[in-house]
């Protein structure tokens, strides 16, 4: 379990205030002139030696993105986009940081900024989150009052401004490049890549972007030393990682914990057990919806970290944890979320497009017991056509789910395929057979 | 109904208020000078907040011609993102997550109590109130599900209870504050009290 | 050359460019949909998967750069699953209505399925139902069979700079629309037809006329304008089916405009088929034998230098110069091509033709327009003016205001005064234009017009010249000329002695023509008095309404033919069809008329007509190419300056010539045109 003294969020109650002075009061804005007078490459190393991963979801190493940057300023500036679109079903982390440890990001951004040499940072946030957008804003008002932002940010000698953009509800746009799609005026259809938007991000200019809790932890990485932070969970998979715990959980609830923690500690300690207890539990779905659902027996022993999970075909992603007990119809809850990716899909490419739909259909005839055995076979076809074929993640994103439930759950869903018309039932007949005779078969 | 299909009735003109000419001036300083296209969301926005939250054809002409941009572009825009009403919503605009994490929570019932306190259907206005609801995908606040928005403020941790006495409230014209339900503080856990002091640093 | 291994082959290929062409010059085809080489790449539908190697998902090969040293494979299980995985998407939602779409035979989607479909589908869902979208007289739209590939969007925001079309909605709830369903407001609406990969747009005029595999196929040459765009004559028996594109990257590149497509309806209409003669103030069908001894007779009859002769904007070089031989015969010296009166130096050729070239106008970093409109005049050249624009966003500049040409201009002046003050450099233009390296100045008729035409291209000349703006590489002086007969006629010297006094203007103008021979010549402002108008032609259009003897002859479909385009370049047109009833082409009736005259020993024939043509054109270097030049010489006049208003002359686009005044589809386009202040968004 996360020592206190490891504890990055303080404040993910609101226990302590959120205005700045009380954020003062915990550390943040300490030494922050200090930190970037040691200059680029220093805070680029140490968050590398931390090897922090990105929050987001993909957990790509944040210092090694950074260092993609180009190293000066050419003929184009440079721009820091913070991802706060926060839309994976089963997470609302990110939410908890805008609102009550603003200033943690606002000070993130602005190193962040600096080592990546934008003089601009949008913060991208979702647009349901108006009142957290509100909020934001308030903070960075204050961090103006300060002088911790605008000219000479902090001392720094680096010019910093930060704006917020509101989302208007598309999932698609936590994707990054559907993001700078957005916040350029478009439609929120994910780029073709390459480029990758390091180089040709927003307006063409190349871009940083990363998740809201990847920057709000970077000052106190800094402050503390990349090495700490690298001490806190294991090799690779480092630091502190807000979980929110969702579901038929006791009480449901976000929590800051060490990385690798194991899922069974985190929904009995922190989450009050499952609801109806341990053995009432049906699955899991560990990072988002996204991510494949584990089955009870992996639940009970797996770590919450990137490579454990991936080691059993699911993964962290944004750490979301879905509780779903005996007590649900998994294949309707695996059937909604297939809903939910049919609804947000952006519409350009063709498998996400089609398949997303079908999918859903699908599912949606099986929770009805409409569907036959040949449509196991066909939604497994259809996920693996999805799979690898689209421009951005979305495609996976939509189809893992369904392979989790086939994988875990195939005994259940066969069991609903049962009560399957007669005619269609699996007789291997030949295309295109005159269907009298298919009935005089069956007579 | 879907509120992606433009309304039957439209208003002739549309114009920024003065107040709102202002905020855009506001707005289209947070973007480069050339990239003034980038100020269609929050545009977006400003026109449907002026409209009794939903936007006319009138509005997207005078955005585009406001941000020299071809009008289906703003029209792509606005049918894309789901938070633009292009339908007149109620003035309590009720938007039921029914996302599996608030679904296995109860978001069914939620939706149950919406139909039989304010409409049957879907984006439907309220006889009695000046309410209307919908379903919605995740909202982002799934540790606290299940959960309803309300214009723009979250109502968390519902049961039947409570989403009935708050619909009444909104039929009252007499909304309760927005927040959690079960009284606890923000998304800390409940059972381990706070005071125990375990979470704090 | 950087090397990539396409199916363990290695070639070269150049830098710049995607794995899908770089498979193309390994022969190996690959499936698209949405990847079109004219349009900017979106990389959507997902049919051109291949497997890269050390790339554990297949790439979209349209979208990825080729690099050194890549290895693509293209036959391989992997990127057969995925293309077959694609294609049964594409299918789900698509309706299977081949046997009643348009677009069958020639449906991408049709073909490729058949290399790459699953022969049953697997989706048993309801399919998904489109409204059809209202896109104008046109485009016809079934919106269910819609791909998504977004090419439409892609060419009306690109290339025809008129961002119409779009996707709204979003998921599987996408639909492809026009800004509040209304009709799209460009001349090159309908190539999207043709690149629509299904049968979602298809030709409205045409809607279940024929079948592809029906119709004869002739390749030929556009004679609505001066463009010389290149052409498919589809025609089933006599009737033209359609018109389509050909692909000429130095002319039209793959479109062509709505009125070259369309107005091939107006080639069944309003036809003269047989001789007329007027008896009691009447038209009245008559026989060759008798139309041509009244015409005879009128000839004998009066003075040569009371008879004139107009040759029309489409008649081709064989025709004219027929013509030409008749009227010297005849010792008739009033032959006129133009139908109005501009400036025009004939001494050499490169003061008569657009010497940058189409394709020179994609290097050209500035362009100025001078009197003319060239989205109406030359909608082709219009669009290559576009696209420089939106490819490198060089300055353009007009001296007039010609209105909306899908690309921003600005306007430096509007009249003559402009035009010596930027060759006195006296405007901040001046300098501009001096610092440029590849200018491009376009003079229209509309300039040329004015009583300071000579003025204005005789010291444009000039001017470039002296700042080596004319040089062997690079000729910045270009002549816009509208109709597609008038470059080759100045070449074939029918332009009358300008320095006479009593010009061919003149005399029509004050009826001093007793007879006046009109060749397919419709576009003339005629007075009439007391002439006897003799017309020839195809079409019973406004010359044949005020005509006293009509002869039928033969379209520019219907009879082979020497066109010379705006930039010199001399094409051939091609019969596709045949005349129809008694027409016949020009020359032959000429030989019908020496005939009667008992001139045997003049009488032409088509092949010798050519021959003669060909030596005739100076500059002269093979059919389809481009003049060629030792030395540019210059002979210059001197020129009065007057100062004046520079009106650019409003084209009636859709109604500029016989043949599209006679179609339906031209009458509606122009009518929605008219009334598109009425329509669409202006009401809201
Ligand atoms: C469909 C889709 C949705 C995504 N949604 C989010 C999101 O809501 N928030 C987020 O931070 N990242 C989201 N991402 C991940 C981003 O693309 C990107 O990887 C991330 O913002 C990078 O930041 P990080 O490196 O700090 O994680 C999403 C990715 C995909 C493919
Ligand atoms: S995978 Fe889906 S969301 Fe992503 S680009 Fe393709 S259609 Fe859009
Ligand atoms: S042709 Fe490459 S994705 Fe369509």
């Amino acid at each position: 379990m996360l020592k206190p003294e490891n504890r990055i969020f303080k404040n993910l109650y609101n226990e302590f205030g959120w205005e700045i002075e009380y954020a003062k009061k915990r550390d943040d804005w300490k030494d922050t002139k200090n930190i970037i007078s040691k200059g680029r490459e220093w805070i680029i190393n140490e968050v590398k030696i931390s090897e922090l991963r990105g929050r987001g979801g993909a957990g790509f190493s944040t210092g090694l993105k950074w260092s993609f940057a180009p190293k000066e300023i050419g003929s184009r500036p440079h721009y820091l986009v913070i991802n706060a679109d926060e839309s994976e079903p089963g997470t609302c982390k990110d939410r908890d940081i805008l609102r009550y440890e603003p200033q943690k990001l606002i000070e993130g951004c602005l190193i962040a900024g600096y080592a990546v040499n934008a003089h601009v940072c949008y913060i991208y946030i979702r647009g349901e989150y108006f009142n957290e957008g509100k909020r934001l804003q308030e903070a960075i008002d204050q961090a103006y009052e300060k002088k911790y932002l605008g000219k000479n940010a902090c001392g720094s000698g680096w010019d910093f401004d930060i704006h917020i953009h509101y989302g208007a509800g598309a999932y698609i746009c936590g994707e990054e490049t559907a993001l700078l799609e957005s916040i350029e005026g478009n439609k929120g259809q994910p780029r073709l890549k390459p480029p990758f938007p390091a180089l040709v991000g927003l307006y063409g200019c190349p871009t940083i972007v990363n998740n809201v809790e990847t920057i709000a932890v970077v000052p106190t990485i800094l402050r503390r030393g990349g090495k700490w932070f690298a001490s806190i969970g294991k090799p690779k998979n480092t630091g502190t990682k807000i979980f929110c715990i969702s579901g038929n959980v006791n009480s449901p609830c976000n929590v800051e914990e060490e990385m690798g923690i194991p899922l069974k500690e985190l929904i009995e300690k922190h989450a009050g057990g499952v609801v109806g207890g341990w053995e009432n539990l049906q699955a899991v779905i560990p990072g988002g919806s996204s991510m494949p659902l584990l089955s009870k027996k992996i639940s009970e022993t797996i770590r919450m970290d990137f490579d454990s999970l991936i080691e059993n075909k699911s993964g962290l992603g944004t750490a979301g944890i879905v509780v779903i007990n005996k007590d649900q119809d998994i294949v309707s809850c695996m059937a909604r979320i297939a809903r939910f990716y049919k609804h947000e899909s952006c519409g350009q490419c063709t498998p996400c497009r089609e398949g997303a739909g079908w999918m859903w259909r699908i599912l949606d005839r099986v929770e009805k017991r409409k569907a036959t055995y040949g449509d196991i076979e066909l939604l497994s076809d259809v996920t693996k056509q999805i799979e690898g074929h689209t421009i951005c993640a979305f495609g996976e994103g939509s189809a893992w789910p369904v392979q989790g439930l086939l994988r875990h759950f195939r005994k259940e869903v066969e069991n609903r395929c049962r009560e399957e018309p007669l005619i269609k039932k699996k007789l291997n007949n030949p295309y295109l057979v005159d269907q009298h005779l298919l009935e005089n078969k069956n007579a | 109904m879907s509120l992606k299909k433009v309304h039957d009735d439209q208003p002739k003109e549309f114009e920024f208020s003065s107040e709102n000419l202002k905020k855009a001036d506001d707005i289209l300083k947070m973007y480069p000078e050339k990239n003034k296209k980038s100020a269609v969301m929050p545009f977006l926005y400003l026109a449907q907040r002026q409209n009794n939250n939903w936007i006319p054809l009138a509005a997207m002409k005078y955005i585009a011609n406001f941000l020299s941009m071809p009008y289906i572009s703003v029209y792509e825009v606005a049918t894309f993102y789901s938070m633009y009403n292009l339908a007149p919503v109620g003035k309590y605009f009720v938007q039921v997550c029914t996302t599996t994490p608030c679904l296995i929570r109860g978001a069914d019932k939620i939706v149950k109590l919406c139909k039989e306190n304010i409409s049957p259907k879907e984006n439907e206005i309220s006889k009695k109130g000046n309410c209307s609801w919908m379903e919605v995908e995740c909202l982002g606040a799934c540790v606290s599900a299940p959960m309803i928005q309300i214009n723009e403020s979250y109502y968390e941790d519902l049961d039947e209870k409570s989403t009935k006495a708050i619909l009444e409230s909104l039929i009252k014209d007499k909304p309760l504050k927005p927040g959690s339900f079960r009284g606890r503080k923000n998304t800390s856990p409940e059972k381990k009290q706070l005071e125990s002091g375990e979470y704090r640093a | 050359m950087p090397k990539i291994t396409i199916n363990g082959k290695e070639i070269e290929f150049e830098k710049g460019m995607t794995v899908l062409q770089a498979c193309e010059l390994a022969d190996v085809e690959i499936p698209r949909f949405c990847y079109h080489e004219k349009l900017s790449i979106a990389g959507n539908c997902r049919m051109c998967l291949v497997e890269m190697e050390k790339s554990p998902k297949p790439i979209a090969s349209c979208a990825m750069p080729a690099t050194e040293g890549m290895n693509i494979k293209t036959n391989t299980n992997l990127v057969e699953k995925a293309r077959k995985g694609v294609m049964e998407f594409l299918l789900a939602n698509h309706p299977l209505d081949c046997p009643v779409c348009d677009q069958g035979g020639e449906c991408d989607l049709q073909d490729q399925s058949m290399y790459y479909g699953v022969d049953k589908s697997r989706f048993v869902e309801n399919k998904r139902q489109v409204k059809e979208k209202y896109m104008g007289p046109l485009i016809k739209t079934q919106m269910t069979r819609c791909i998504h590939c977004t090419r439409c969007v892609r060419f009306a925001t690109e290339v025809a700079g008129i961002p119409e079309i779009g996707a709204i909605g979003r998921g599987e709830n996408m639909e492809i629309t026009t800004y509040l369903e209304k009709a799209m407001e460009s001349e090159l609406s309908a190539n999207v037809i043709d690149l629509c990969p299904v049968g979602a747009l298809t030709s409205k005029p045409y809607a279940f006329e024929a079948r592809p595999w029906e119709l004869k196929k002739t390749e030929s040459i556009d004679v609505m304008d001066a463009v010389g765009s290149n052409i498919r004559v589809d025609t089933y028996n006599w009737e033209v089916k359609r018109i389509l594109p050909k692909l000429n990257n130095d002319i039209n590149e793959e479109w062509i405009s709505d009125k070259t497509r369309y107005s091939c309806d107006g080639l069944l209409k309003q036809r003269l088929e047989v001789p007329y003669v007027k008896k009691n103030n009447k038209l009245q069908k008559s026989n060759w034998d008798e139309a041509i001894s009244i015409l005879i007779e009128k000839i004998n009859t009066t003075n040569p230098n009371e008879i004139g002769g107009h040759i029309g904007d489409m008649v081709n070089l064989e025709n004219a110069l027929a013509f030409k031989k008749l009227f010297s015969i005849l010792k008739v010296t009033n032959l006129e091509f133009r139908e109005r009166n501009f400036y025009i130096n004939s001494k050499e050729k490169s003061n008569y033709i657009f010497n940058s070239s189409i394709k020179g106008i994609e290097e050209a970093d500035l362009v100025l327009l001078i009197g003319t409109n060239p989205r109406h005049e030359a909608t082709m050249l219009n669009a290559r003016i576009r696209k420089a624009y939106a490819q490198r966003q060089i300055p353009i500049f007009s001296v007039g205001d010609p209105g909306d040409l899908t690309y921003d201009y600005t306007v430096i002046g509007n009249s003559t005064d402009t035009i010596k003050k930027i060759l006195n450099k006296e405007l901040e233009f001046s300098k501009k234009l001096l610092s440029s390296k590849k200018p491009i100045i376009i003079i229209g008729e509309s300039a040329l017009e004015l009583k300071s035409g000579q003025y204005i291209i005789e010291e444009f000349k000039k001017f470039l010249k002296k700042n080596n703006f004319i040089n062997k590489d690079w000729n910045s002086l270009n002549f816009l000329p509208q109709n597609a007969s008038t470059v080759g006629l100045i070449d074939l010297q029918i332009l009358p002695n300008q320095k006479e006094k009593n010009s061919f203007f003149e005399k029509l103008k004050n009826n001093e023509f007793k007879v006046l021979y009109l060749l397919s010549s419709d576009n003339l402002d005629i007075k009439k008095n007391n002439e006897f108008i003799i017309y020839q032609g195809s079409h019973g259009d406004r010359g044949a309404e005020i005509a006293d003897l009509i002869l039928p002859s033969a379209a520019f479909t219907e009879q082979n033919g020497l066109y010379e385009n705006l930039e010199g370049r001399v094409q051939e047109c091609k019969k596709a069809s045949y005349p129809i009833g008694e027409a016949l082409e020009d020359w032959r009736v000429f030989n019908l008329i020496l005939k009667k005259l008992k001139k045997n020993e003049n009488l032409s024939n088509f092949d010798s007509l050519r021959k003669e043509v060909l030596e005739l054109i100076p500059n002269f270097t093979k059919l389809n190419d481009l003049p060629s030049y030792n030395e540019i010489e210059f002979i210059n006049l001197p020129s009065n300056f007057v100062s004046e208003k520079v009106i650019i002359k409003e084209l009636d686009y859709f109604f500029t010539n016989a043949i599209s005044r006679a179609s339906k589809t031209m009458s509606e386009c122009r009518q929605i045109k008219k009334d598109s202040k009425k329509t669409g968004t202006d009401n809201l």
